[in-house]
């Protein structure tokens, strides 16, 4: 851990949860930074039918990952239980779990049928004695195990941290394998949690930065096809693209959503200029956003569509700006040392996060909308371009090493700088986009 | 097949090809490639020839940390490139502009499209006509040195002009 991150945690850290929990109801609040996890126990769930065993035991498992892997919950192992959950109706035995010190317990039960699963599942507050909400049911595919074990996950921590969770939703990436000097780069998709693995395009082309669609059910990404760069839309169920910006040699990159998925801002480069444009997907037609000599580029929406936050070199060197949907006068919001760019708009509404270059490193950093309250919640020699998992808590982003065998990867990070960690992906990978959750 | 691979076949069957841009990309050196079987090498040693102009004449210009201004060494080279474009009016251009690995994708892209077209500028200034010359970023995407200092990145700052045959333009 570097000192940047330690010199952080002090900043951000204020109180543990654990005696709060016990005097009040359950609840981690994550705003304040957790130090100690939360310990809980999730007994593996009840097969209750023949030939469930396995995908039972696979579901809890799954539950426990994406818990224990947000670093706000620490599972109690198995082998310290002193009650076993045998039948998904029977009286919880609190003063058992109590003597664990699991302040939290799932249970479960799981019903296949031919390829259909049942999930159903409880959260208890153990030092209060209660159920905490009700019991839910997710009925599914056999094959879709792992989505049916994400949407669990999801409840249990909105049911304890009172947010929504972030585990059933997916990351496109560009996929980079060989040499630094002819790296081959394809669209692939995946689960959060790397599992699910699908490419979208071939490697003869070089695709950059994949940005979801706000239904999830679409990609803008910017493919060198033509030879030039330009910007096109991926239907992801059918893997159809059509090529949006259509203007022969000109180039077209950095393309975002709005957030009624019905406009498309972008940069596109016109005698070496790069400016901000706006285009409306069904008609085509596009509106100038800005129009200076400078570099605009990487710009994106905030959440309720009125503003555009981007980064441009307008005074000298890259800084963050924040303009109206429709252009017009920009205010600067980044006055720390150093280059910003790749900013992004939390989903909900309150940071924006950025690259940060300076001093020869790079950092992830967030900030208010306003530009307030900067903080960096990483450091390496190449770390850009975050993206916000569909809760706001979470930031994945591209880390690449130095030097001739220089790989990327994805990683992620807690927003207030803990739990920083690498994605699971066989091979390179770059420029990844959050889903939003899904349906 | 793209625009790119169909040039580069064409200039391969002219037989004018020192062309070892297999993926599209600005060479990486002055030297033929003669892995590829079939095809004979362009002689640099013929004036009108993409080879020669490559060796002889500078493919390529390079620029300081940031920057899309041309320094006295590259206007000349670029100078020297519009003579042998306007006495050799067969061909067509692309300029590919490139940036070092510092900086995000996005803002490299658009610095390498300044690059690039600083170069077209000179160029078409000179009289060499403007539509024979059109331009492409590819940011940090193809650094043609691969360490990560300043050695290698006065190398990827760079702004190539890749000759295409005047048939595909």
């Amino acid at each position: 851990m570097t000192r940047l991150f330690a010199s952080l945690l002090i900043a951000l850290l204020s109180i543990g949860q654990v005696a709060q929990a016990q005097t009040g109801p359950l609840r981690i609040e994550i705003t304040e930074g957790v130090i100690e996890p939360l310990p809980y126990a999730v007994p593996s769930f009840v097969a209750e039918s023949p030939g469930s065993n396995q995908v039972s035991q696979d579901i809890s498992r799954l539950v426990a990952e994406d818990l224990n892997g947000t670093g706000l919950f620490r599972e109690i192992p198995a082998s310290a239980h002193i009650s076993t959950i045998t039948l998904f109706g029977s009286p919880v035995q609190f003063a058992d779990w109590k003597a664990i010190n699991a302040q939290a317990l799932i249970t479960g039960g799981v019903t296949v049928s031919g390829n259909n699963l049942e999930v159903k599942f409880r959260v208890f507050d153990v030092f209060a004695g209660t159920e905490l909400g009700s019991g839910l049911r997710y009925r599914g595919t056999v094959d879709g195990w792992r989505r049916m074990a994400h949407k669990v996950a999801d409840e249990v921590y909105s049911r304890i941290t009172g947010e929504s969770g972030y585990f059933d939703s997916r990351v496109v990436f560009v996929s980079e394998t060989g040499p630094k000097n002819d790296r081959k780069k394809r669209l692939a998709i995946m689960d959060y949690d790397g599992a699910n693995l699908q490419y979208l395009t071939g490697s003869d082309d070089i695709v950059l930065a994949p940005r979801f669609s706000p239904g999830g059910d679409k990609l803008l990404y910017t493919s060198y096809e033509t030879g030039f760069p330009q910007v096109y839309e991926l239907n992801v169920a059918s893997v159809r693209r059509k090529q949006l910006s259509s203007d022969g040699s000109t180039m077209s990159f950095a393309p975002r959503y709005s957030p009624d998925g019905k406009s498309v801002v972008m940069s596109v480069t016109e005698g070496g200029n790069t400016d901000l444009f706006k285009m409306d997907i069904g008609s085509g037609k596009r509106t100038r956003l800005t129009s200076t000599p400078s570099i605009e580029t990487a710009p994106s929406f905030s959440p309720d569509g009125s503003q555009i936050v981007f980064e441009s070199d307008r005074s000298g060197t890259p800084q963050l700006y924040v303009m109206g949907a429709n252009g017009g006068d920009a205010t600067r919001i980044s006055f720390g040392q150093g280059r910003y760019g790749t900013p992004v708009w939390s989903p909900r509404g309150d940071l924006i996060a950025f690259t940060k270059q300076n001093k020869g490193r790079f950092h992830i950093g967030v900030m208010r909308t306003d530009g307030s309250d900067e903080r960096l919640l990483t450091a390496s020699f190449l770390d850009e371009g975050p993206t916000w998992a569909p809760n706001g808590r979470v930031i994945m982003f591209t880390r690449e090493t130095r030097g001739a065998d220089g790989v990327s990867a994805l990683y992620s990070v807690d927003v207030s700088g803990r739990n920083l960690k690498r994605v699971r992906l066989n091979g390179g990978g770059s420029d990844p986009s959050w889903s939003p959750l899904q349906q | 097949m793209t625009y790119w691979t169909k040039a580069a076949l064409l200039m391969a069957g002219l037989a004018l090809s020192a062309c070892n841009d297999r993926g599209g990309f600005g060479s990486d050196n002055g030297y033929d490639d003669a892995s590829a079987p079939g095809i004979e090498d362009g002689s640099a040693s013929d004036p009108s020839s993409a080879a020669y102009f490559q060796q002889n004449v500078g493919d390529r210009v390079l620029f300081a940390i940031d920057q899309s201004t041309l320094s006295e060494e590259g206007r000349l080279a670029v100078l020297s490139q519009a003579n042998w474009l306007m006495a050799n009016p067969a061909f067509t251009a692309v300029i590919e502009g490139h940036a070092d690995e510092q900086g995000t994708r996005e803002y490299n892209l658009a610095l390498g499209a300044r690059r690039a077209n600083a170069v077209q500028e000179l160029l078409v200034s000179q009289g060499v006509a403007a539509n024979r010359i059109s331009t492409v970023s590819f940011g940090k995407e193809r650094p043609i040195q691969v360490c990560s200092e300043e050695s290698c990145y006065t190398q990827n700052r760079r702004a190539v002009t890749v000759l295409a045959s005047g048939l595909t333009g």
